[in-house]
């Protein structure tokens, strides 16, 4: 099978796979399960600094979202950094590494903003042997409010001085986890890269309200007949975090700059998709929540047999689909195709002609019989029917060959052309 | 002296008590919420929807399915009884096999259609737990007359309380219920489902049932034209068809009073059942008559239908289940000879051919030892007021039940629409009361 060995920013690991901060890497028990069930690297859960340790809540920390047969798609906590003291915690660390040389363990920091705290929190870290550090710029609740976690991540320049200390006080990589709770997230990136981090992890969780209780009009997960905003991952946030991976590893000023996927990662595929657009490896939280730590063995297989089917390296992976990332203006608009229904699969459901006939463009009729079938005149090869399509593959979509009459608009598919050069667009140039 | 199934002869507690309770109790269980949760979720919300098309009743079978599926039966009950207000019998007997899950489009995707029938039963019995969801609208102080307390004399009670008349059900049997109470095998309504249904669906009000009062005997079509304003007949099949073997006696029976017997038998350790018993026939009732007949403790029950399976009425999904609980099915068979041999008897069959030409008996025979030959070859009506017209043994009916009496409606197995199923019967039912409604309000009626 493909060779799954990684090395991000100099941190190796068996595989790709690490578990990020959060609370199944809170101490040396659960992440001693981890490594048994084939994790290679773990982010250990954040610590503090020193002093007496934070508190949780003592009622629910988590609400969730459930798609059918409450398969949880979304979860949101609102737990804070690790509640235990930092002396048990460095302990803990320095012997699971000791035990588990071969694994990747990251330790991931929050202390107050201050060059002191810093200095003093790396200096405790020192030598526990860990691998490396990731610096918690991501956590949307109770941190934040006391000017840590995403209250730094959102404001640019406190990212880039945090980054400096620690690169000043540290010879250990550094990993700066961005908050998804920005606008545009190239901007902490660039500063993270401008203060010398080693590579950036995204997304930490998104600020988040998962739901109502209809009973005590109140948000779940509900304290006392009060709730708060938690951080929300999951399958769920996944193409959030995609966009915000792609969008640091194509932009000019970060390119290249090491990425640490993270968000919603549930299986091997997930993970082959955050690395085809620039993760050098991925972290997972929800998936092991829900289903254990030994979700990792089928990440490993699928991944394997993935890269041995297109036979390619791991490192050929990472990044492969970055190039056709890409703005909107530059997509060609003379790509035309139409969608067709493969009638031996048709089950004769008709959601495809509800949502066209119903929210769309009136492009599919519906014959005697419950034969549905695309009117070419009508169809702007929209993909709803597509998607809303319960049979796979029997709604796919026909590219119409250079020359072709479209139907629609009656006039031949040309070369192509993007949104730079349409006689539309008012600021298009001629070209030269 | 206990009784097995071997035991020769009639006997009752063939098998222990506990055996008997649990095999008539454990049949198609309800569904818990998470069941129905999930299996609500495989509903594809069809545009048009075939099962929708394929309900005699036309039940909203996409938006009940959705309401159970967003934690709303109650919401999804209201769907499925405002379109058949005896929506929970009909989950529990309805052949959904041929009907609304027969189409279902998972049907034809994967061969598992959406579970439609325990869902419409999982809905319908959390609304049961509630008085029924129905107001009655102002009074008209119209009266109707309804003859037969059966599905579809309820469904149109029902739909007439509903609409403000005053309604009278004239039921022959000491019981409400028609086949629901009387005819129906008693592991498909356990607990006494049919009565709690009418008590349940009763209590619109505006609806007097007077029991032990056939048509016919007690009262007659005149008297009730005379004194209501409008006559629904629903009357049901109360005759049988003779399977040619004389009359009944110790060992042969009709199916339906078998089953009636059965149904109003408290403790069925106390209900006789031959060792060998012998269903002549290949409908629904056949099916009924001989599963119960195993329940009871039969050793061996043996279904003979006289053509080929392909024309049994009965159901793939019955016929599996009649194999399934350990009854044999014979085809191209018919009776002609019931011989007593001392306390048994054997009962002979030809072999039979379809052709062209009809049913053709062939010369070569064989016997079956039978304690008990239950017959189940089709039911007939028992009466026939003068003024109505006979269409292939039933009552004439056009367009929504309308008989050839003016102001006389029918509905449900008596008609000559009737299809011999619960909800079409209570389609019937519905639709006529509906046309009954427009015609007592019409303009060109007083």
């Amino acid at each position: 099978m493909a060779d799954l060995r990684s090395n991000f920013v100099g941190i190796k690991s068996p595989n790709p796979f690490w578990l990020a901060s959060a609370p199944p890497t809170d101490k040396e028990y659960n992440v001693r399960r981890a490594y048994e069930a084939g994790w290679g690297g773990v982010v250990w859960k954040t610590l503090g600094a020193e002093g007496p340790p934070v508190v949780n809540v003592n009622g629910p920390r988590y609400g969730v979202v459930y798609g059918a047969d409450r398969r949880v798609l979304g979860l949101n906590n609102i737990e804070l950094i690790t509640d235990r003291p930092l002396e048990v915690n460095l302990r803990e660390i320095k012997q699971v590494k000791r035990d588990w040389p071969d694994r990747a363990l990251v330790i991931s920091l929050m202390v107050p903003c201050d060059e002191d705290s810093w200095k003093s929190i790396l200096k405790a870290i020192e030598d526990t042997g860990a691998d490396g550090v990731e610096l918690n710029f991501g956590c949307p609740h109770g941190m934040s409010e006391r000017g840590m976690g995403s209250a730094v991540g959102q404001v640019p320049e406190y990212i880039e001085m945090v980054t400096r200390w620690v690169k000043q006080y540290s010879r250990m990589p550094c990993i700066v986890k961005l908050t998804p709770n920005i606008a545009d997230i190239r901007k902490p990136a660039e500063a993270a890269k401008r203060g010398g981090a080693d590579a950036v992890s995204l997304i930490n969780t998104i600020n988040s309200i998962t739901s109502v209780d209809l009973d005590l009009f109140a948000p779940q997960p509900t304290i006392d007949g009060k709730g708060a905003h938690g951080g929300y991952c999951g399958p769920a946030v996944k193409p959030i975090a995609l966009n915000m991976v792609a969008e640091i590893a194509r932009s000019a000023e970060t390119r290249g700059l090491p990425i640490s996927g993270i968000g919603g990662v549930t299986t091997w595929r997930d993970a082959a998709e955050f690395m085809a657009l620039g993760a050098g490896n991925v972290q997972v939280c929800t998936a092991a929540m829900t289903y254990g730590f030994k979700v990792v063995q089928e990440m490993i297989s699928g991944l394997g047999q993935y890269l041995d089917e297109k036979e390619i390296a791991l490192s050929d992976l990472i990044g492969r689909a970055v190039p056709n990332v890409t703005d909107w203006q530059y997509l060609n608009l003379n790509y035309t195709t139409k969608a067709q229904i493969d009638q031996d699969l048709c089950i004769k459901c008709g959601r495809c002609y509800a949502a066209c006939e119903d929210t769309s463009h009136q492009a599919i009729a519906m014959l005697p019989g419950r034969v549905f079938e695309v009117k070419d005149d009508e169809c702007v090869a929209c993909n709803l029917c597509v998607d809303v399509c319960p049979v796979e593959d029997c709604i796919t979509m026909r590219e119409l060959p250079l020359g072709e009459t479209d139907p629609r608009t009656g006039r031949r598919v040309d070369g192509f052309g993007n949104w730079t050069t349409h006689p539309n667009n008012p600021m298009a140039k001629a070209a030269e | 002296m206990t009784n097995s199934p071997q035991t020769p002869g009639l006997a009752a507690a063939r098998l222990p008590a506990e055996t008997i309770i649990a095999g008539f109790a454990n049949y198609d269980p309800a569904m818990q919420p998470h069941e129905a949760a999930v299996a609500a979720d495989r509903c594809y919300f069809c545009f048009d929807a075939p099962c929708v098309a394929a309900c005699p009743t036309d039940i909203d079978i996409p938006l009940f399915i959705r309401q159970i599926a967003t934690g709303t039966p109650e919401a999804a009950a209201v769907t499925i009884l405002s379109s058949n207000i005896l929506g929970g019998m009909c989950a529990r007997v309805c052949p959904t096999e041929t009907l609304c899950e027969g189409s279902c489009v998972r049907e034809t995707a994967e061969g598992k259609p959406v579970e439609i029938g325990r869902l419409q039963r999982y809905a319908t019995d959390v609304a049961m737990q509630s008085p029924q969801p129905f107001a009655r609208d102002t009074a008209t102080g119209k009266r109707v007359a309804v003859v037969g307390a059966g599905p579809s004399g309820l469904a149109a009670a029902h739909r007439l309380a509903m609409r403000g008349h005053d309604v009278t059900i004239f039921e022959a049997r000491p019981k409400p219920g028609g086949l629901n109470e009387y005819g129906i095998a008693a592991y498909k309504a356990t607990g006494q489902f049919a009565l709690r249904e009418i008590d349940w669906l009763l209590g619109i009000g505006g609806i007097t049932l007077e029991c032990d009062t056939a048509l016919g005997r007690d009262v007659s079509l005149e008297t009730l034209r005379r004194d209501f304003d409008a006559v629904f007949l629903g009357v049901g099949l109360g005759g049988v068809n003779d399977a040619g073997l004389g009359a009944p006696n110790g060992v042969l029976r009709d199916a339906v009073d078998f089953i009636a017997e059965l149904r109003q038998t408290a403790d069925l350790s106390a209900l006789p059942v031959g060792r060998d018993v012998v269903v002549i026939g290949g409908g629904m009732t056949a099916v009924d008559a001989a599963v119960q007949s195993r329940l009871l403790g039969a050793e061996n029950v043996t279904i003979v239908y006289r053509r080929g399976q392909d024309r049994m009425s009965a159901s793939g999904h019955e016929q599996d289940h009649a194999t399934a609980s350990g009854v044999r099915i014979r085809t191209n068979a018919a009776p002609v000879a019931l011989h007593r041999n001392g306390s048994g008897a054997e009962i002979e069959f030809a072999y039979t051919e379809d052709g062209p030409s009809g049913l053709q008996h062939l010369a070569e025979t064989f016997r079956l030892p039978a304690d008990q030959v239950l017959s189940a070859i089709g039911q007939r009506l028992s009466v026939m007021p003068d003024g109505l017209i006979v269409a292939g043994g039933k009552i004439a009916v056009t367009g929504p039940g309308r008989s050839a009496l003016p102001g006389v409606w029918a509905g449900g197995d008596c008609t000559d629409e009737g299809e011999d199923l619960t909800v079409s019967a209570v389609a019937q039912g519905r639709d006529a009361a509906e046309d009954i409604h427009a015609w007592l309000m019409g303009k060109d009626h007083g």
